[in-house]
């Protein structure tokens, strides 16, 4: 299984001497679903691009899984990402491996219901429809870990539910760990088993909260509502990001 | 186009010199040359130099303006190579061929891509390092082998640079390929042109010169049109 132990000294950007990352440690256990909470510009996305290996320039450690296979990834970025000369089809079966049957994108399309947008090119989508793309893309290749970038931002609020729901569903169905990077703390307690909340320059932990909310009550908007208030009364150093 | 050939042939019927043929004279030995089958023959020759040249600058230039563009260290060291082989002189890289290699039909072609590659390894490698990083993340977050990025998520990207390399190409090579086979080739376009430079035929030189633009008219046109129009029909 696919747990996640993160021990980053020191992350800066070539010709800044001010560190984005300074001993960020966070652990994971697999199939655990955790959001990252913080302020934009705080550096949730650089984490993510060491996590998904992008970027390998910063000290310190990061296990992904055991040391003798490689985790399958699935990242949907901040922004789509997708091959504009190649169809909806395309962009997805190009992420799947030669064992993989296609009929996964079938089902994902069906469930995202874009199955009559799937020989288009991506420029005449809208930005929401590129998004669910990206995110079926993701799902496609079946991942250990799944890195999430704010993935349902400028998506209609009627939309988000429903992605949200087939997200958890899909989780469910095959775990997977699952970090996902939101300021909307709604949301985020809406789908974490667990928030962590992140200060900026240098970005590090400033607390880890699980949410105790069960599975089948986080549709409940009282619940929420009440965990959120009850939030900001306990944890007073975490204010500013609530 | 039709007003152009009246005026020419308004032109050249009331100057009534040899040097300024009318179009139907020149039509007459265009056509009398297609049918003694010199016109196809050297033309012929010709077009083949130009195929194989062209093929082989380009296919070479795309493969290291790919590699310079993907790699600063390489790039740095062979910038000042790729200016100085931009600015020899097409004349000096020729004679330099014939002299060292023989008047033999592989220095000529040499020649040419010694010319040619330069430009396309250029406009490749600027075209390569414009290219879209957060599709090349995306490319190796999903672990694309080499080949598949290169196919799915580079090479469209480069299109309407190659497209360009291809357009300026031809043009740059045929005229680079006249010169080669002025100076030491008994057959082709270039051969020809100097003989009837020689002879003061102007109606030859101005049939051959239809004929070969005709050409590259018909290549742009049955080529290069359509693979423009199938590569960009993801645009909007």
């Amino acid at each position: 299984m696919t747990d996640i132990q993160i021990s980053i000294t020191n992350k800066s950007y070539w010709g800044h001497s001010a560190p984005v990352i300074g001993n960020l440690k966070l652990s994971l256990k697999s199939g655990e679903f955790v959001c990252l909470l913080g302020q934009s510009g705080c550096g949730k996305t650089t984490l993510l691009n060491c996590l998904a290996g992008l970027d390998t320039a910063y000290t310190g450690d990061i296990m992904l899984g055991s040391q003798h296979t490689k985790p399958k990834i699935g990242y949907i970025f901040q922004n789509p990402r997708l091959l504009p000369w190649r169809t909806v089809r395309e962009n997805i079966e190009l992420v799947l491996d030669q064992r993989q049957s296609p009929d996964i994108i079938d089902i994902l399309l069906d469930a995202m219901q874009l199955t009559e947008v799937q020989h288009f090119y991506p420029e005449r989508l809208s930005l929401g429809m590129s998004r669910r793309i990206a995110i079926i893309r993701a799902f496609a290749v079946n991942p250990d870990i799944l890195l999430m970038d704010e993935p349902f931002v400028s998506l209609d609020a009627p939309t988000a539910r429903q992605v949200r729901e087939l997200l958890l569903k899909l989780w469910q169905e095959r775990p997977h760990t699952v970090l996902f990077v939101t300021h909307d703390l709604r949301e985020a307690i809406s789908l974490a088993d667990r928030l962590v909340f992140l200060s900026a320059s240098p970005m590090r932990v400033v607390s880890e909260i699980d949410v105790p909310i069960a599975r089948n009550g986080r549709h409940n908007e009282m619940l929420i509502e009440g965990f959120r208030s009850q939030l900001k009364d306990n944890y007073p150093d975490i204010k500013t990001l609530l | 186009m039709l007003a152009f050939l009246a005026l020419w042939q308004g032109v050249a019927s009331y100057v009534d010199n040899t040097t300024l043929p009318t179009p139907d004279t020149v039509m007459r030995v265009f056509w009398q040359a297609c049918i003694s089958g010199q016109l196809p023959y050297h033309l012929g020759a010709t077009l083949l130099r130009l195929i194989v040249s062209f093929a082989v600058s380009m296919s070479l230039g795309c493969a290291i303006g790919i590699i310079l563009g993907r790699n600063k260290k390489l790039d740095a060291f062979f910038d000042n190579w790729l200016i100085l082989f931009l600015n020899v002189p097409a004349l000096v890289t020729i004679i330099l061929c014939y002299v060292w290699f023989g008047l033999v039909e592989s220095a000529a072609i040499f020649a040419v891509v010694i010319n040619k590659l330069p430009n396309v390894i250029v406009t490749i490698r600027e075209g390569t390092r414009a290219l879209d990083q957060d599709l090349l993340e995306m490319a190796r977050c999903y672990h694309f082998s080499k080949r598949k990025t290169l196919v799915h998520v580079i090479w469209p990207q480069l299109h309407p640079f190659v497209m360009g390399a291809t357009r300026s190409g031809l043009a740059l090579i045929w005229k680079i390929i006249l010169v080669v086979e002025l100076l030491g080739r008994s057959n082709g376009m270039g051969y020809q042109l100097h003989l009837f430079f020689q002879l003061f035929d102007v109606a030859s030189i101005l049939a051959y010169t239809i004929a070969f633009v005709g050409v590259i008219q018909l290549l742009e046109l049955i080529v290069l049109k359509p693979l423009d129009k199938k590569s960009l029909r993801w645009r909007r």
